[in-house]
């Protein structure tokens, strides 16, 4: 019994509707279960209070803290750093095997598991630097997580501005330098940006790299040297000895939010960016 | 022109002291790891399933074994899953609503790791457990999680492979008569197909890669798994587990898991690219 | 341009403001952290929580990791306290300061449903060895048996090993899990689940087991009958800073042990 290409098309695409109905209902499952269970708990005096008896009761005050502390520090030294490779590599070197080969290394390093990094920041910036556990051990190590892709996500969009841009600039007199900050920086900055704030989407859900880098303390960072836990920490360490569901629910709608604007920032930012540069 | 030279320059210094940082990682995990990789044997390391730290046994097979099974569970899942996904957003969806979801899977990407673990622990686990029976953490859960896990890295890039294709191959097969669904089959598909299998690559690099979503859900066992229920230990685990006291050569053991990773994900990353340069290769000639 | 130079001003400003905080905890003299046991480590945090009460100013930062972990914090200058719920080896001894401050029963803990109460030391070996692998076996409901233990640097770990086991091997079939609490959720949740944690950490959620004929409580580890108990420590590298023995000193005060006692530990002295 031959079956007709038409009913083959029907139930073969109707299988692939309901695969993707499938998806998203997981990815909404996973937010409303969360949200659910959580937003309920997240009142003002969670949001700016410490948490007492281990976490049982009380806030996140000092996650959000340190939480900000640690991803904001991080982006904040790997982000100039970034760019600033991303420029030198485009603007200031040509095409050849070198940049080939940095292309691959950086692609290679992003692709590196967090707990590496991780592995290397205990080692190297809390115990042989001295650093011990603290937030600026954590965002070092984060800074150089997040670096290979700001280099290569700055990358991609400095050489997304069209030549055209700046041999206009050229012709009217320019140096290279000021080329690159009033032309060149100035038509890639919405696709910069997205890659930052993509990388600091990134460090505030940061786990591995973390846990024995910034430690877990619960009190309020004093200084970068103190140790500091993170919400998406906080959250593991509630959900997983099951010292309060609520709150771990709670801090992880606050982690989820948090998250979802970062998204809708960088959503904003790429759509500028494509309106720019008309790609 | 002088000031010119003068940025230029501090560029450099720069750029150079961010790839020599990276680089200065790579070397470093390598220095710890590689010396005890050869005092142990390369075979006795990476074949044995012996790992007794406080005998100084040190076997990754076990784990090596874990990695491979939650990564090839995942793969499955992102490939059927993912590769749904982006045919029905690139060739049967109305353009609003694929506008619509695009950003919707860029958010399933950005949710932490540790919250798929959690709903995987609290939801799926338990379901495991009743309906199939063992543990529930297992490599059956942990496949799915990261299946999860992976979808958007997989379908955005296949997104791009199969919009890639030019116009031409499919309005020619729609010409010829065949339908939409065979067009999808028998050209869009074989067309694509290197960009597909780079995505799905990519995808493997993430799943081996990931951590805490595991632990929480795969049980962390220090055998070999035989079945998909039972539960299994990574790569990734064992490092986070463990390094916390590590010291000496158990620390430098972990590094050179680390050094494993490291290899299997290059490995990976290159084959991606090769065969996505093969792509672009053929269609030169053709 | 001018308004980006401002804010990188600030920023200078702002960054070195903090910085420069970091004089005013570390070098005091009035901060202590503790890192190690988690079994310890609930007990810690009450114990911080009571101490900075009665001396504010005073700044007790408690981080888990394993009884090891503690240790090596210890010896890598991570932290001034290491926490650690074994008994030290005789090179360890050599290297730190011990100051035993309570003691903790070693409860053999399973799932609330779970039919069997009482167990002997064999029997425990044995299941958790991996040769009994049916609960029937030792007069339970039929099912599998799942044993669940700690990671190797877990002093709870180290401590059933050395009472239990002896020389046979935990079942590599076994699931690890890396603090008490997360083998609490995994018994409570997982009816063929049997486990070891510490007995100030149990509550009606699950089931201890009596061993060899004793019943896990405070009172049977104190007469010696309920014989699985290990030492709670704290360890230093030489001599405790000022602000360290401070701490050390409210916890082996009677209000400190007195605390302790409440929350479910055997007092040290």
């Amino acid at each position: 019994m031959r079956v007709s290409p038409a009913n083959t098309q029907v139930v073969a695409v109707g299988f692939m509707w309901a695969l993707a109905a499938i998806t998203f209902a997981v990815l909404v499952f996973i937010l409303a279960f969360i949200l659910a269970h959580g937003l309920p708990h997240v009142t003002w005096s969670f949001l700016t209070q410490s948490p007492t008896s281990m976490g049982r009761e009380g806030g996140v005050f000092p996650m959000i803290v340190g939480t900000i502390l640690v991803a904001g520090l991080a982006v904040l030294v790997a982000a100039p750093i970034g760019v600033a490779t991303a420029v030198y590599l485009t603007e200031y070197t040509r095409e050849g095997r070198l940049t080939t080969v940095i292309r691959f290394g950086a692609d290679c390093l992003a692709g590196v598991p967090s707990i590496i990094f991780g592995l290397f920041g205990f080692v190297f910036f809390a115990i042989t630097l001295g650093m011990g556990l603290s937030v600026l051990s954590g965002s070092l190590t984060l800074a150089l997580m997040v670096l290979p892709t700001i280099i290569r996500t700055s990358e991609e969009a400095i050489r997304a501005v069209p030549y055209a841009y700046r041999e206009v600039s050229f012709g009217l007199g320019s140096t290279r330098w000021q080329t690159v900050i009033y032309v060149v920086l100035r038509s890639a900055l919405p696709g910069i940006s997205t890659g930052i704030v993509l990388s600091l989407g990134r460090s505030i859900s940061e786990t591995a790299a973390v846990m024995l880098t910034a430690g877990s303390a619960l009190r309020l960072p004093r200084s970068l040297f103190d140790s500091s836990r993170t919400l998406a920490l906080h959250f593991y360490i509630l959900a997983r000895e099951g010292i309060s569901m609520p709150n771990a629910y709670a801090t992880a709608s606050v982690l989820i939010i948090a998250i979802l604007a970062l998204n809708l920032l960088s959503y904003w930012l790429m759509r500028r960016f494509v309106a720019k540069v008309g790609r | 022109m002088k000031r010119d030279k003068l940025i230029g320059s501090v560029l450099l210094v720069v750029a150079l002291s961010a790839i020599s940082g990276l680089a200065l990682i790579a070397a470093f995990i390598f220095r710890e790891g590689v010396p005890i990789i050869l005092r142990v044997g390369a075979g006795q390391f990476f074949f044995s399933t012996d790992w007794e730290p406080s005998l100084g046994h040190f076997g990754i097979l076990s784990m090596i074994g874990g990695s491979l099974a939650v990564t090839a569970g995942a793969a499955v899942i992102g490939v059927v899953f993912s590769l749904g996904l982006a045919v029905v957003l690139t060739q049967f969806a109305p353009p609003g609503l694929t506008a619509a979801l695009k950003p919707a899977i860029e958010l399933l990407a950005g949710i932490p790791s540790v919250v798929y673990g959690f709903v995987g622990v609290v939801t799926l686990v338990p379901l495991i457990r009743h309906l199939l029976g063992g543990p529930g953490l297992s490599v059956l859960a942990a496949s799915i999680v990261l299946g999860i896990m992976i979808l958007p890295t997989i379908t955005s890039i296949a997104i791009d492979a199969l919009q890639a294709v030019p116009r031409s191959y499919v309005e020619g097969s729609i010409a010829l008569g065949a339908t939409r669904w065979q067009t999808v089959t028998m050209v869009l598909l074989r067309a694509a197909r290197s960009g597909l299998v780079a995505a799905v690559i990519l995808g493997m690099g993430r799943a081996i890669g990931e951590t805490m979503a595991v632990i929480m859900v795969a049980g962390n066992a220090l055998a070999l798994p035989h079945s998909p229920l039972d539960p299994v230990r990574t790569l990734t685990s064992n490092i986070a587990l463990e390094m916390g006291y590590a010291s000496g050569d158990h620390r430098q053991a972990l590094f050179a898991t680390g050094v494993t990773l490291f290899i299997i994900i290059t490995l990976l990353n290159t084959a991606a690219l090769a065969v996505s340069r093969r792509r672009a290769g053929r269609r030169r000639v053709g | 341009m001018a308004n980006t130079r401002c804010a990188f001003r600030v920023l200078g400003v702002a960054l070195a403001a903090v910085l420069i905080g970091e004089g005013c905890g570390k070098v005091s003299g009035r901060s202590v952290s503790l890192l190690g046991s988690t079994s310890i480590q609930p007990f810690a945090e009450v114990l911080a929580e009571q101490y900075t009460k009665k001396n504010p100013g005073h700044f007790v930062e408690v981080q888990g990791g394993g009884s090891t972990a503690g240790l090596q914090a210890v010896d890598n200058g991570l932290a001034d306290i290491g926490m650690c719920s074994r008994e030290l080896t005789a090179e360890e001894t050599r290297q730190f300061t011990r100051i035993l401050v309570a003691r903790d029963g070693l409860a053999i803990v399973v799932n609330a449903d779970n039919r069997v109460t009482k167990l002997s030391i064999e029997k425990i070996r044995a299941l958790f060895a991996g040769r009994l692998t049916n609960w029937r076996e030792v007069g339970g409901q039929d099912g599998p048996v799942r044993p669940i233990t700690r990671e190797e640097g877990s002093g709870t770990r180290e401590s059933f090993v050395r009472l239990v086991m002896g020389k046979e091997r935990i079942s590599r079939r076994a699931l690890t899990q890396e603090s008490n609490g997360a083998v609490k959720e995994l018994v409570k949740g997982d009816p063929a689940a049997i486990g070891y944690m510490s007995l100030g950490l149990v509550d009606n959620e699950i089931g201890a087991v009596a061993v060899e004929g004793a019943p896990p409580t405070t009172d049977n580890v104190l007469a010696g009958r309920y014989t699985l108990v290990r030492p709670l420590l704290f360890v230093t590298k030489g001599a405790a800073s000022p602000a360290a023995q401070s701490f050390v000193d409210f916890v082996l005060s009677p209000a400190g042990q007195r605390l302790l006692e409440k929350e479910g530990l055997v007092r040290a002295r």
